[in-house]
């Protein structure tokens, strides 16, 4: 019988492929883990951007690792159940991101304003004397700031 | 509850999403500046990410799979607003496009998120952060080459005009409304459009641009109904065509 914890070890080697530091789950995007009586593993995920073509991607590194550990009989279901936000990254998830050169999402309390996009921390120098650029970078999750500290553009993953 | 109700609903919000997820996608190569070609694709993707959201919708109400409503239809079978179908232009008339269209869009979502219908619901409650973005980037283009030279007002001022009648078509009526409204999914378009107005007043307000006289401005509407512009086969086409050549993709 797998464990569910055995199950999260075995996740816990996925990553974006986007941003190969942070690992799915560390990302949020992974809802539930459930191995049935039947020794069947269930794993949910949920989308970022409805739209990020990583999405697929990552579904079949979840179904891949899975079956490269031996796992028989398995699921891997999307759904907009338990629909992701960024608060949804863990506090080991900001720090990786941190440390990788990208800003990470604000943590809010209620539905975020534009505001928050604002004076973002500079991941390289930590000033927050820094300018929104545009909020649409290379990839649908990362926003573009201009740090006045330091004098360099750099990204973020923005928050939603 | 009316299913044919629902589906027209559907229909109508993913057709939209699809037909200018797809014209914005055409900016991507030959944006102005790099940073708008960045944006215009980026919500092209997160346009076409929506409109599949509710084709799957409709999938699980029984019509075809999201693949054949997106590429194996007629132009009389979409449900799109004429304003989506024309052509990018220059780049004002697509801006212009943009910050007309979204603003409608976001009333839309947040009425959406709470829909009566759960599973519409859901996906509004994930999809309107996305829009958030969109609007922030309308707004702030329109602001800035609405206060600057001359020339860009003068263009954007145009490109208004012309664009007007076509952004009064997206608050066509449905014959399934009142029916939905009263079951509280979806309140009227007229309801939409009062709130519309109100919204994009506040941003031209803070510009040099002039909303044109509603009482002169006949509104183009017919999509909604599958009575569409020249342009909408043309567009069909070319995405049919990219899709029949390889319709495996994963995209
Ligand atoms: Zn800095």
């Amino acid at each position: 019988m797998w464990t569910q914890e055995e199950i999260l070890v075995l996740l816990e080697k996925v990553k974006d492929p986007e941003i190969p530091v942070l690992s799915l789950l560390d990302l949020g995007v992974i809802t539930q883990v459930q191995v049935t009586p039947e020794n069947k593993v269930v794993v949910n995920m949920t989308p970022t951007f409805s739209g990020c073509p990583a999405m697929d991607y990552m579904r079949k590194s979840v179904e891949e690792t899975l079956a490269a550990a031996g796992v028989q009989e398995f699921k891997v279901q999307m759904s907009f159940d338990k629909p992701w936000n960024t608060n949804k990254i863990t506090p080991n998830g900001r720090k990786v991101l941190q440390a990788f050169g990208l800003a990470p999402p604000p943590v809010y309390q209620v539905i975020p304003d534009l505001d928050i996009l604002e004076h973002t921390t500079c991941p390289y120098c930590h000033s927050t004397n820094t300018t929104l650029r545009t909020p649409f970078g290379p990839t649908l999750c990362r926003a573009m700031h201009y740090c006045n500290n330091c004098r360099q553009m750099f990204e973020q993953f923005k928050p939603l | 509850m009316n299913e044919q109700a629902i589906k027209e609903l559907l229909y109508t919000l993913a057709d939209n999403q699809l037909v200018l997820g797809h014209r914005n996608s055409e900016w991507t190569g030959i944006g102005p500046i790099l940073e708008e070609d960045i944006a215009f694709s980026s919500m092209a993707q997160d346009k076409l990410g929506h409109s599949l959201a509710f084709y799957a919708l409709l999938y699980e109400l029984g019509e075809s799979d999201p693949d054949t409503l997106a590429f194996m239809r007629n132009p009389s079978q979409f449900h799109c607003c004429q304003l989506v179908e024309l052509p990018i232009g220059e780049y004002d008339f697509s801006l212009i496009r943009h910050f007309l269209y979204d603003h409608a869009e976001a009333i839309r979502f947040e009425y959406l998120t709470q829909a009566g219908y759960e599973p519409l619901a859901k996906v509004a409650t994930k999809l309107r952060g996305e829009l958030k973005y969109h609007l922030l980037h309308a707004n702030t283009m329109v602001k800035q080459l609405g206060n600057a030279t001359a020339e860009s007002i003068n263009r954007l001022q145009q490109s208004l005009n012309d664009a007007f009648p076509y952004a009064l078509g997206m608050f066509e009526s449905s014959p399934y409304e009142a029916e939905l409204a009263s079951a509280g999914i979806f309140p009227l378009e007229s309801q939409i459009q009062t709130q519309w107005l109100e919204n994009i007043r506040k941003v031209l307000a803070q510009t040099q641009l002039q909303l044109p006289d509603l009482e002169s401005v006949m509104p183009v509407f017919g999509g909604r109904r599958g009575v569409h512009s020249e342009y909408l086969q043309p567009l069909l086409d070319e995405m049919a065509e990219v899709y029949n050549l390889d319709p495996n993709t994963e995209w």
